[in-house]
């Protein structure tokens, strides 16, 4: 079957219904330039999606050097052929006659256009200035989840033995930390436990705190497949809003924003109650179980009711669905990673699963999932969170190794603290003590909390800002040197998803003007640094995306993210590979810790572990006497009570997200018509009672102010908790005359003029979900914007 | 009073100022958001260690007061949070949240200090009381003294080395 139809309408296309055990069903998505047929494309290029953290694997279709569409993979293991609506039309963008083509410098206060050597020459002479002057710790790297692995550990080497810096994170710390830190904390190190092969088998599927069905549709796909076929599962949705997640599922509980510690505690109460623990298991392979039992001792269900707002009884049966399934699997996002007390939720899901046993076997599957489409790459590459090959900063043996990999002493790699997360580098910035920041592939101006603060700390003239992208994006606005660079489909690299699937994406089309591929500024920089390894050799030695791939492999080696067994050949032709892939697993690993958990050793654990309240990292000696043996650590959290909880101001809680349309802050979905058509511009959400309440109707014009900032967008009634308002964040100012920020008269457009800046002590992640608001009116809507409300699919329940 | 009755008494009043202490310095330092966050909720656990003294102390003929009834640090911390969002610029504030850090550090490890005694006094005696209540307690004393030190150590090569 290959199918064409309109995917704005239907984002999770035709239902190939399939039963429990039984393989999922291809299905090939595909979509063409108008007029266009598949006997019009001159190539089709070998690819997986950079719109989201699935990894559906496609072809792009070529014709006279242009993108001309795209087609699914049938034969890949991830997506069987299907495509979402962003990887369906986003292709677009890349055509945009908006591309950069020229680097960019300022000049008497403007970005003017200039030639590679000059921008360059400006951006290594003041490296090298502040090297001199003030040392390495001015210099600081923020980098994105949308970049290729090949381009993650260039940049890292670079940084970290090049310049000396530990200021290296990527924008994946607003999305996909808590994960890391989550499986770090339970595990001992990063690493996806789970496969998406586990939604085939499993009995009961449980989503935390994920709207799958917007932010991975051809996973959501799968999960319709399996709904509709014979043997379904059960489905529990823990999500404050009633999302398409939230209309299937068996069980549907509503959480108050920022109590889902309470929630878990009271579900993991109830399965230690009912006696649905596996003990056999619980003694073979984790320490820790008795402080989570006392832990949750007193949680009940009728505790958490009044924490949470969510009645017993749901809690009760939620419990039971996931206290008695057989092949349980479980998927958790930003509805918990941005939200209060962000580790200490996402580590309670792993406790269920560790409690029940429920790893390592088809159906009991942990996916704790990314939110962009190479975050795993950023992680393992130690371009956000640990040293590359999650290797630990804390064991100056693991250390050594990695200084040995790249011929420098073990004193060229910073390691006398973690590496310092993107919030703290804003922070330095903000100090003064960080003079240069170069932002590669995403876009702070808008994704950051608090816009304002972000704006003015890069608008400082004493601060040195480089922007390397595709487009004029709101950062880039304020940027000193803007860099134009190549994106997906303009060359080549490999980027790895969320269930450890390794993709290749192969460059189908040259980049438009003089942009280049970020592998080769990165490239290009060191090579104008000059920097060396011990013996005087270059320290970067590759010079082109394979070679690049084939240095990561020998740093990856021994790791849990062992690539060694890959090569850019094996990943052509056929379908992607799940890491570890080795000598000794060549075809890949489809689930980690079926046989314990040799990655939590004292020796070789990524992470120590840290206070889940406070964050301060564990020591190795308390860890090696935890957990001599390398068990999984089952660990107790407290509830806390939200950081800034509502108030007569402000009674109503804030959370932002994302809608199915769009991508990060829209900087290609923005530019693709057909997505931007059915989501142009910003809007609020709340329930109908709270509107009544408030005296509002769909489609006025509300504007949603906090402590910090405010919004003005139009008001969509949909059914969700009352005393919540949900504000979409991609939304920024690119496309609006005031360029980068709002317009003089101070109504803002992005949801993040008014979060808090406040994140998860221990995984760093800002926390998007969890502020206080107000929603006051500003204009009421007239007839044609309240019907404008309704029209897409997601909206069409709206009350009116 | 004897020497037990003088430790439950030394640490109550220093849980009292380590509530105090800390939020003065989560007030003070507004502009350093992972501070201002979680020395909050830290203080949070000075003020129960405070009441349970304070009840436990009735059983050895104590009248202590509990925690301070609102342990905020007054009308003049205002003024310091405007001041620490003015000079939120500067970088050497670093330095002045470092020698606070300090204090906090010094203040929690005393205390650690005096739990232990009494934990060490209440296995002497066998005094199931005495404890339970070191048992409950001391453990976050523990942790509010290993997060001041944390912090410090994460923030003094930036704060120190920079110029």
């Amino acid at each position: 079957m290959t199918t064409e139809a309109d995917r704005i309408a239907d984002p999770w296309g035709e239902r190939t219904p399939y039963d429990r055990g039984t393989p999922w069903p291809a299905r090939t998505d595909r979509h063409l330039a108008p007029g266009l047929t598949e006997a019009d494309v001159e190539r089709w290029v070998q690819t997986a999606s950079v719109l989201h953290s699935n990894g559906d694997a496609m072809d792009i279709a070529v014709r006279h050097g242009r993108v001309v569409g795209v087609r699914g993979r049938a034969g890949d293991r991830v997506n069987r052929g299907r495509l979402g609506p962003k990887d369906l039309y986003g292709w677009q963008a890349n055509n945009s006659p908006d591309r950069l083509t020229r680097p960019l410098v300022r000049r008497n206060g403007r970005l003017v256009p200039s030639d590679w050597d000059t921008a360059m020459d400006r951006i290594v002479s003041r490296t090298r200035h502040l090297l001199d002057e003030r040392g390495p710790g001015s210099i600081g790297f923020y980098t994105s989840g949308q970049l290729f692995l090949e381009e993650y550990y260039t940049l890292a080497v670079l940084a970290r033995a090049g310049i000396g810096t530990n200021h290296l994170d990527g924008n994946t710390r607003l999305c996909t930390s808590t994960a890391a830190e989550a499986l770090k904390e339970s595990f001992g190190c990063d690493g996806q436990p789970g496969s998406y092969e586990d939604i085939d088998h499993a009995d009961a599927l449980a989503l935390f705190g994920h709207n799958m069905a917007e932010t991975q549709t051809v996973l959501w796909a799968r999960v319709l497949d399996r709904l509709a076929g014979g043997d379904p599962p059960a489905l529990v949705c823990v999500d404050p809003r009633t999302t398409p997640v939230a209309r299937r599922a068996t069980v549907h509980l509503a959480p108050r924003p920022g109590t889902n510690v309470a929630l878990m505690n009271a579900l993991l109460h109830e399965i230690i109650r009912r006696g649905w623990t596996d003990p056999s298991y619980i003694d073979a392979h984790t320490v820790g179980y008795a402080e989570l039992a006392a832990r949750v001792e007193r949680c009940t269900p009728r505790w958490a009711s009044r924490i949470c707002d969510v009645p017993a009884p749901g809690i009760e049966r939620a419990a039971e669905i996931l206290g008695t399934a057989e092949r349980l699997t479980s998927t958790v996002l930003q509805g918990f990673y941005q939200s209060h007390q962000a580790t200490a939720a996402a580590v309670q899901v792993n406790n269920l699963h560790l409690i029940r046993g429920m790893l390592g076997r088809p159906g009991r599957g942990l996916l704790q999932m990314n939110g962009q489409p190479s975050a795993e790459n950023t992680r393992e590459c130690g371009a956000d969170g640990n040293l590359p090959g999650f290797r630990n900063w804390q064991n100056d043996e693991q250390v050594a190794q990695l200084a040995e990999v790249w011929n420098v002493t073990p004193d060229r790699i910073p390691h006398y603290a973690p590496p310092t997360h993107a919030m703290q580098m804003f922070r330095y910035a903000e100090q003064g003590t960080l003079r240069m920041l170069w932002i590669s592939g995403t876009n702070p101006a808008v994704s950051l909390p608090e816009l304002a603060r972000i704006r003015s700390i890069l608008g400082q003239e004493r601060l040195f800002v480089v922007v390397q992208d595709l487009f004029e994006t709101e950062t880039a606005q304020l940027a000193d040197v803007v860099l134009p660079a190549a994106t997906w489909g303009e060359k080549t690299g490999t980027l790895t998803n969320a269930d450890r699937t390794v993709h290749l994406s192969d460059k189908a089309v040259d980049p438009p003007g003089e942009a280049r591929p970020d592998l080769d500024i990165f490239l290009d920089f060191a090579a104008r640094m000059d920097f060396r390894d011990k013996d005087g050799g270059p320290l970067i030695g590759w010079h082109d995306p394979e070679s690049a791939f084939a240095a990561w492999q020998r740093c990856s080696a021994g790791r849990p993210c062992d690539y060694t067994g890959l090569s850019y050949e094996r990943l052509h032709g056929g379908t992607g590979i799940q890491w570890p892939c080795t000598a000794g697993a060549p075809d890949g690993t489809s689930r980690l810790y079926t046989d314990g958990f040799p990655f939590a050793h004292p020796d070789t654990c990524e992470s120590y572990g840290k206070d889940l309240v406070t964050g301060a990292p564990d020591e190795p000696v308390e860890y090696r006497s935890l957990n001599p043996d390398g068990k999984a650590v089952v660990k107790a959290a407290e509830y806390l009570p939200p950081h800034e909880d509502v108030s007569p101001d402000f009674p109503l809680q804030l959370i932002t997200g994302r809608t199915v349309h769009h991508f990060h802050t829209r900087t290609k979905t923005g530019r693709a018509p057909e997505l931007n058509a059915a989501a142009p511009d910003v809007w609020a959400e709340m329930s109908g009672a709270e509107a009544a309440a408030l005296g509002l109707h769909a489609g006025d014009l509300v504007e949603v102010g906090t402590r910090r900032g405010a919004v003005r967008a139009r008001l969509r009634i949909t059914p969700m908790r009352d005393g919540v308002v949900f504000v979409p964040f991609h939304y920024g100012y690119w496309d609006t005359p005031a360029g980068h920020r709002p317009a003089a008269d101070g109504a803002g457009r992005a949801a993040n003029e008014g979060t808090i800046t406040d994140w998860d002590p221990v995984s760093k992640q800002p926390l998007f979900k969890t502020c206080a608001a107000r929603v006051t009116p500003v204009e009421p809507g007239t007839g044609t914007e309240r019907h404008r409300t309704a029209h897409t699919a997601r909206t069409a329940r709206s009350a009116r | 009073m004897n020497a037990l009755t003088v430790t439950l008494r030394t640490l109550h009043h220093g849980e009292r100022h380590l509530e105090k202490a800390l939020l003065a310095v989560a007030e003070r330092h507004r502009t350093e958001h992972e501070v201002h966050h979680v020395a909050t909720d830290l203080a949070g656990w000075s003020h129960e260690h405070c009441a349970r003294l304070a009840d436990t102390g009735h059983h050895y003929g104590l009248d202590l007061s509990g925690p301070p009834a609102d342990p905020s640090p007054g009308a003049l911390a205002g003024l310091r949070a405007k001041a620490a969002e003015a000079v939120g610029r500067r970088p050497e504030p670093g330095l002045a949240l470092l020698h606070d850090l300090l204090d906090l550090h010094l203040a929690a490890t005393r205390n650690s200090v005096h739990w232990e005694m009494l934990a060490q006094a209440g296995q002497a005696a066998r005094d199931p009381r005495l404890l339970a209540l070191t048992t409950a307690c001391h453990p976050r004393t523990l942790r509010q003294a290993r997060w001041t030190n944390t912090v410090i150590k994460q923030l003094s090569p930036q704060v120190l080395t920079s110029v």
